[in-house]
């Protein structure tokens, strides 16, 4: 019994593996508009621009601030708590996506 | 097969013949010169889709704008401190309001406001049919009661048709932002001896402009372009340029809209199209002149706390500041200043 328990939450745990996600910024914008995810995935998110390029949310579902960074640099987050989370660039206001966080 | 290749081919070559055109490095600094041509103003600019340009609109908003008896006192007018002799500013460091009571900031430029993302210096309105009414809300600004305007509005014949006309309805708040709105959206600066020189004569900007304009591109020399962008010569983003503040009260700016480290003291980037017009500069109005805003940036203030990632230090002969002078005085628009309009007796 301890062993099938074993067992199906191996399975479990594989099926359901946290993803990783890489978002880009380039030409002031996101590359997607819209991401739907799972609890406990990352997403990267890579400055492409020759510009500095910010990345923070003030959403009720999920705060954060990953600060300005130059192009190359990535800085990723763990979206741990479902629901929509508006990302967005404070230098560039035009710079906004949402991620969908599913239970 | 064959096809499919040769198609790829080509494809890729014209996306890298694209990626070239998008990097300034490779500009040809010729006049008519493929390599510049974003940097000319789109023809067409967005407008809601409640609120499309018409002639009628146009003309009922240049009425209200210039209006002084709108203002409480009936003595003070949206074109008070938008004077389209002064480059729709106001030739003050900061405004001056509801009897001439000093403003925390200085009056912006209207140039190209249409083709703003956001409105006001931090961005705190969206729309300009969200922005118009603020001004005339603030007791400290016009300080208009709105029930009284409406029935000093509706009080005159000429008024009232215009509105019907216009809206086909009566005289609304939301309908007077509209009309401001859509005469705003006609203050456009895209015709100045730069467009002329980008569009292809030669003889548009002398050589000391283009050497400028140069300086004003090059990375490593103005550094302007990081932040000025084509072609409205702006990111339409938010930065510290490092301005000295007061010690007591210092104005944050965008972080008073967005909680976020990066905007502490951050204000949006102005469009430098038509910018000779409308000195004083910075958002407190404290360059005199263009030779000052170029002070500022040569100095060593780069290490001064929350200062924008995107600024470095620079480093310019007397000779070249000159130069990137006499650049941004060629982006000044020819077009002449609109007529005035008749307003109802
Ligand atoms: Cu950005």
């Amino acid at each position: 019994m301890r062993f099938l328990i074993l067992i199906s939450s191996f399975l479990i745990s594989t099926l359901c593996a946290a993803q990783e996600y890489e978002v880009e910024q380039k030409n002031k914008m996101f590359s997607v508009k819209e991401i739907t995810l799972k609890k406990g995935d990352t997403v990267h998110f890579k400055n492409s621009d020759k510009i500095f390029h910010n990345v923070f949310s003030l959403s009720d579902t999920q705060f954060f601030d990953l600060g300005s960074y130059p192009k190359g640099e990535s800085r990723a987050v763990k979206f741990e708590t479902p629901g929509k989370v508006e990302v967005e660039c404070a230098i560039h206001p035009q710079m906004y996506m949402v991620i969908d966080v599913k239970e | 097969m064959k096809a499919a290749v040769c198609f790829l081919i080509v494809t890729t070559g014209a996306l890298l013949v694209r990626f070239a055109v998008a990097s300034e490095q490779q500009y040809n600094f010729k006049a008519g010169d493929v390599s510049l041509q974003h940097w000319l103003m789109p023809v067409r600019m967005d407008e809601p889709k409640d609120n499309k340009q018409t002639a009628q609109r146009i003309a009922l908003g240049k009425m209200l704008f210039f209006d002084p008896r709108l203002g409480r006192n009936k003595n003070i007018s949206c074109a008070t401190c938008h004077n389209p002799l002064l480059g729709w500013s106001d030739g003050l460091p900061v405004g001056q309001g509801h009897q001439g009571v000093p403003l925390p900031r200085a009056t912006p430029a209207l140039y190209n406001t249409g083709f703003n993302v956001l409105q006001m210096w931090d961005g705190r309105k969206r729309s300009l049919e969200d922005q118009a009414l603020a001004p005339m809300a603030a007791d400290t600004e016009m300080n208009v009661d709105f029930d009284q305007m409406i029935s000093f509005i509706n009080s005159f014949p000429e008024y009232r048709a215009a509105f019907k006309t216009a809206y086909s309805e009566g005289v609304t708040k939301e309908k007077i932002a509209k009309a401001l709105a859509s005469f705003e959206r006609t203050i456009v600066s895209d015709n100045s001896p730069f467009d002329d020189w980008i569009k292809g004569d030669a003889s548009a900007l002398t050589g000391d402009q283009i050497a400028g304009f140069k300086l004003f591109v090059d990375a490593e020399k103005g550094n302007c372009a990081v932040c000025h962008n084509p072609p409205n010569f702006t990111d339409n983003g938010f930065h510290n340029i490092g301005l000295k503040v007061a010690r007591e009260k210092p104005d944050l700016g965008r972080y008073h809209i967005r909680k976020v480290a990066v905007l502490k003291g951050a204000f949006k980037t102005p469009s430098l199209r038509s910018i000779a017009k409308s000195a004083p500069f910075f958002h407190d109005g404290t360059a005199k002149n263009l030779a000052q805003v170029m002070d500022h940036y040569l100095q060593d203030f780069t290490h001064n706390k929350g200062v924008s990632p995107a600024l470095k230090t620079i480093k310019l002969t007397a000779q070249e500041k000159q130069q990137i002078i006499a650049f941004l005085h060629s982006l000044s628009d020819r077009n002449e200043i609109p007529t005035l309009p008749v307003l109802p007796q």
